[in-house]
């Protein structure tokens, strides 16, 4: 009783203050290193704008700096500018992705249920999977009657191969067990699609995703390069072509500040589609 | 309810092995019974009892349920494993719903499912994520799933092996009680004496290399039964002298193993037991 008595008064006078005071703590230490890295880049930068500038090779270059290219970050922004490019480029990436899932998530499911199907597409999948998707440039613009569509088929063919080993990985990871129960509890097909493996490979497909997100959203720029009159591929070349070096640093900024917003989007889908337990 | 097995002159040969594993098994089980199957590793008890649930089919000879040929899994014969094998990504409901899912009977479902969870003692555990739950937790949701098609037949794998000796007991009680209740016919793999005695009508022992059944014993003690009384720990004490005979006889040392007779002789010696029980021994 006493020593019951004692407990609780513990912890009404310590232990509630305890949380707020945690969750301060907590937020400063989640914030404190990712601001530090920020702070690492940003330094780097304004360094090396700083050496540029201090060239007499290079000082052509110098609203590369830090300063000239926010100036022109908060131009394209507050001009509205930027939005249209990113359109155009999401656009054909969200298609190149669209594609890529579509073939990828039951080409994996297929690879990884079929060890046969594993044996015999390793070979051709691996040779494939190790061409740079932009060596395919010529021929994609020479099969699709649109620039569009040959960048869409450039992203598609270097996001798919994540997605589908992914996919198969996890396929591999299911527990027979849950195939056995499922089919004794009379699932058909659908069902076992349905409730037994979309559900457990779903955190893989993800992953996959994620890395292909990562790719897409790197071969989109050199594809928009060539040919195209929008994307941000495009407003890069276009403003190297206008030596209005601080737009394009601008735009590299804006390139960055997506890919980030993209990835960390997946890495959200990730967590919410995984199945363990928290902790 | 229950559903009447028979099992007509099984023999089951594994691709690529040089043995069959399972040599003219030839069993009925009664609507209603429960029967215990024990036997050492290996012997191929796993095997049978998947051969019973339609997710294996033997070489030869053939399962009949109620008369019909066994060849697919049903959810009318339900196979509950060593581990609980819950969908980790769903609530205790929703893993007992599935079967129902499966079979399009949502009507009413809910109702059936509290009913169910209830009975298993997880009312409170409905709405949780099954990760969160205990071993002995998860195997009740295991038995609620299974039990929520209403089938015929109950297969067991050792279902509670992995479980600690109270949750044990508590289930052993917990599925005698529920299968005599719903008139629903047991087969069960344990390597457990006494959980063999507490549960089976009838205890069937099998011998390996090939897996053959050598010794059948009847368990008439009314249920519940007291696991201290003088009649549970005679049949526990004959039932280890049938366990002794179908071990290598390499193994045999000390105890009540001691006693048991070997592979050899194990046909004569088994027979003079059987004198004084109802123990009948076919012959090896
Ligand atoms: N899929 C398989 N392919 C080939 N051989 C198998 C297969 N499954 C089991 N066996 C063999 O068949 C025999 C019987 O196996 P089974 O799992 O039925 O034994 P068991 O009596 O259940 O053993 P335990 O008590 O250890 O669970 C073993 O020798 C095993 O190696
Ligand atoms: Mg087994």
């Amino acid at each position: 009783m006493n020593r019951e008595a004692t407990l609780s008064a513990d912890t009404a006078t310590v232990e509630r203050p305890m949380p707020v005071l945690r969750f301060a703590d907590q937020a400063r230490r989640a914030l404190q290193y990712p601001a530090l890295g920020i702070a690492g880049l940003f330094a780097l930068w304004w360094w090396g704008g700083w050496a540029i500038a201090n060239n007499e090779d290079t000082m052509a270059f110098a609203s590369f700096a830090p300063g000239p290219t926010l100036t022109a970050f908060w131009d394209i922004v507050s001009s509205g500018a930027v939005w249209k490019p990113i359109e155009s480029s999401l656009y054909r990436v969200g298609w190149g992705l669209g594609y890529a899932i579509a073939i990828g998530v039951p080409m994996g499911v297929m690879i990884g249920y079929f060890l046969t199907l594993k044996q015999v597409t390793h070979v051709p999948f691996q040779f494939l999977r190790m061409i740079s998707p932009l060596a395919w440039m010529p021929i994609a613009v020479l099969a699709f009657a649109t620039w569009d569509a040959a960048i869409i088929f450039l992203i598609a063919i270097a996001a798919v191969w994540p997605i589908t080993y992914a996919t198969a990985h996890g396929v591999q990871r299911i527990d027979p067990m849950w195939l056995k129960v499922g089919n004794n509890l009379g699932a058909n097909p659908y069902h076992t699609l349905r409730y037994i493996v979309m559900p457990a490979i779903a955190q893989d497909v993800f992953a996959g995703i994620r890395l292909a997100v990562g790719v897409a959203w790197i071969v989109l720029v050199p594809a928009e390069y060539l040919g195209v009159t929008s994307g941000l591929g495009y407003a890069i070349n276009d403003a190297r072509d206008t030596l209005e070096y601080d737009k394009l640093a601008a735009f590299v900024l804006v390139i960055g500040i997506i890919g980030y917003m993209l990835d960390a989007i997946c890495v959200r889908l990730i967590k919410r589609s995984s199945y363990h337990a928290e902790g | 309810m229950g559903a009447a097995i028979s099992i007509d002159y099984i023999t089951h040969h594994y691709p690529k092995q040089e043995e069959p594993t399972l040599k003219d098994i030839q069993v009925t089980v009664a609507p209603g019974e429960t029967v215990a199957l024990i036997g050492q590793s290996g012997c191929g008890k796993s095997t049978l009892l998947h051969m019973l649930a339609g997710l294996l089919l033997p070489s030869e000879g053939c399962v009949r349920i109620n008369g019909h040929q066994v060849i697919k899994p049903s959810p009318r014969w339900n196979m509950m494993f060593q581990k609980p094998s819950l969908y980790p990504w769903m609530t205790v409901r929703k893993n007992a719903s599935l079967g129902l899912i499966f079979q399009g009977r949502k009507r009413d479902m809910r109702d059936r499912i509290d009913e169910l969870l209830e009975t298993v003692g997880l009312t409170e555990k409905a709405e949780v994520n099954v990760q969160s739950l205990s071993g002995g937790q998860q195997q009740r949701v295991a038995l609620a799933r299974s039990l929520a098609t209403d089938p015929e037949l109950l297969l067991l794998d050792e279902p509670f092996s992995a479980l600690d000796a109270f949750t044990r007991v508590a289930l052993q009680d917990e599925v005698t009680r529920l299968a005599r209740e719903r008139r629903i016919s047991v087969v069960f793999v344990t390597h457990d004496i006494e959980e063999a005695v507490a549960m089976a009508d009838r205890v069937l022992v099998m011998g390996s290399n090939p897996g053959t059944i050598t010794a059948e014993l009847h368990i008439d003690i009314a249920h519940p039964r007291d696991r201290n009384s003088q009649a549970f720990v005679d049949r526990k004490a004959e039932l280890m002298g049938y366990f002794g005979a179908t071990r290598a006889p390499a193994a045999d040392k000390g105890g009540a193993e001691a006693e048991a007779p070997t592979s050899e002789t194990e046909s004569e010696q088994a027979e003079s037991a059987a004198t004084e029980s109802r123990a009948r021994v076919r012959a090896a």
